[in-house]
């Protein structure tokens, strides 16, 4: 909309004058993004969960964790193939999945199992479910730290490198859960095929950008 | 010429004896369900159950109906723990047979009249989950031993083998694609732990009969054991020679036994079971997790039945 107010006869003054929407909806995509955790914090704790409220609690969080895993690497093929772009909303997500991979973890820690610190630590060293959803968490900690614009410039191009990363999370997170689950249904493998896909996706996008180009420099010499 | 014959209706479909002795409070109960349409699938059915105090009640406190009858695993409804009571609704527990066979001198069937009629018994029993949660659930029910006398098992029959209702046009769990577990649901009894006078064959939980997310009309309790080897709506009983197979050692035998008594030494491969979770219990900032007790706390009763056997291989 500020484009097109800018190309209108007062030029320059009205776009300046127009209330950019962009940060507000980047703050926007953060408090949505909170509300199944509140939401679900709200009903457990006003017993509104039925039977295990904290195993559901957790789960759900977990779940929501790999959601927005899924959501932050799509960004990028959505750009290259449907040429929406949404990177501005990128960091947002990345950071909502840290969080709801956090809460899902002190959930684990401290209402499910009491802190109690020798059942936790010896779950996470034999239980190879539990020690993979572990390393995603740790994993996650320097990408959540580098997600600003200060680390960006300071690192360059190793924050790129950094940031793969992320693929290496989302293809444990998923693995994670389908090994927690008592029986193969359609969820966790769909949760599996969309990390792959998104992850095979990167190792195809030089060919796929080779592509475009040509595409394009064709289309300007025609 | 053929002369008519009049439609003959089933004992099972005409009003329960029960019901009919209690019609004034059984009216009431419908007057109030009327009041309050539909709360989840099973609540409709209830009908309440003349029953008398059993042995081996235990003093602790029930779980809360609501969470008994919500929050339940029963893949035949689909594997989320709200599906049995939100998928149930097509499921018709009436009427029913279940079919009694194999090696055992009286073949029999029983319709609902007919196990309603055994000496019905409150048994509030520990509900140990292999999910590492547990729930205290007032049964309603008769020892399974009074069912297998009526038949009279053969000396050749070593095990009881039981399969549950097989009808994927009313349980959804049962039809589409990626179906969790091979139907129909299997599990299985040595004779002598089918005979123990703690295992129970339920019709009902609260004082009523059985919610259908709960197993309806007829189900298996077996306190002692992790609760997936309480099969729900059984159809048949067949007294066999060899170990029958179970639906859950079929799908990961190195995580689910035959014998799956409630053990907090033999951990599961992903989860410990040296510990567990009321439903419930000290809500949701205080569920405080209790130390699981061997043989889920009946190993007085029941530990017996086992000696000599190595409980880490027989798991």
């Amino acid at each position: 909309m500020a484009q097109v107010q800018a190309k209108s006869a007062q030029g320059r003054t009205v776009q300046a004058k127009s209330w950019n929407w962009r940060p507000a909806s980047i703050w926007a995509l953060y408090a949505l993004g909170f509300v199944p955790a509140v939401w679900y914090f709200y009903l457990g704790a006003t017993g509104q969960i039925a039977g295990n409220a904290v195993k559901e609690f957790e789960h759900l969080l977990g779940i929501w964790a790999l959601r927005f895993l899924i959501a932050t690497l799509t960004v990028t093929p959505l750009r290259d193939l449907a040429g929406i772009n949404l990177l501005r909303y990128r960091r947002a997500l990345g950071l909502l999945a840290f969080w709801y991979v956090l809460m899902h973890f002190l959930t684990y820690m401290v209402l499910d199992q009491n802190l109690n610190l020798a059942t936790i630590l010896a779950d996470i060293a034999k239980r190879p479910f539990i020690t993979i959803g572990m390393a995603c968490l740790v994993l996650l900690i320097p990408l959540a730290a580098t997600s600003n614009a200060w680390s960006i410039r300071r690192l360059g191009p190793n924050w790129q490198r950094l940031h793969k990363l992320s693929y290496l999370i989302v293809l444990g997170g998923a693995t994670h859960f389908a090994m927690s689950v008592k029986v193969v249904t359609a969820e966790p493998f769909i949760y599996l095929l969309l990390a792959f896909v998104l992850v095979g996706y990167r190792a195809l996008r030089p060919r796929v950008m080779r592509w475009k180009k040509a595409q394009r420099l064709a289309a300007s010499t025609r | 010429m053929a002369s008519y014959r009049y439609p003959k209706v089933a004992a099972s479909e005409i009003t329960p004896r029960s019901v009919w002795l209690d019609r004034r409070r059984f009216l009431a109960g419908v007057g109030t369900a009327a009041a309050l349409p539909l709360i989840g699938g099973g609540v409709a059915h209830a009908a309440a159950l003349k029953t008398t105090p059993g042995p081996f009640n235990i003093d602790e406190e029930p779980t809360a109906k609501s969470d008994v009858t919500s929050y339940n695993n029963f893949y035949e409804f689909g594997t989320g723990k709200g599906d049995p009571s939100a998928n149930s609704g097509d499921f018709q527990p009436e009427p029913w047979t279940l079919e009694v066979d194999g090696l055992v001198g009286k073949p029999q069937k029983f319709d609902l009249d007919s196990l309603h009629a055994f000496p019905l018994e409150d048994r509030t029993y520990r509900m140990r989950c292999v999910e590492a949660w547990s729930m205290v659930i007032p049964w309603v029910g008769f020892p399974l031993a009074a069912l297998l006398d009526r038949v009279e098992p053969l000396g050749s029959a070593k095990y009881v083998a039981f399969e549950t209702v097989m009808r994927p046009e009313e349980m959804p769990g049962q039809r589409g694609l990626f179906q969790p577990l091979e139907w129909p649901y299997v599990e299985g009894l040595r004779l002598d732990e089918a005979r123990h006078p703690l295992t129970i064959l339920s019709v009902g939980l609260y004082g009523e009969t059985l919610p259908k997310q709960n197993g309806a009309p007829v189900r298996l309790v077996v306190p002692w054991k992790y609760g997936f080897k309480g099969i729900k709506s059984i159809v048949r009983m067949s007294l066999v020679e060899e170990e029958p197979v179970t639906s859950w050692s079929r799908l990961a035998p190195q995580e689910y036994g035959f014998y799956a008594n409630v053990n907090p030494e033999v951990d599961h491969p992903r989860w410990s079971q040296a510990s567990e979770t009321r439903v419930g219990e000290g809500g949701f900032f205080n569920a405080a997790r209790r130390p699981t007790l061997p043989f889920n706390g009946y190993g007085e009763e029941v530990a017996s039945l086992y000696a000599g056997m190595d409980l880490r291989a027989n798991y």
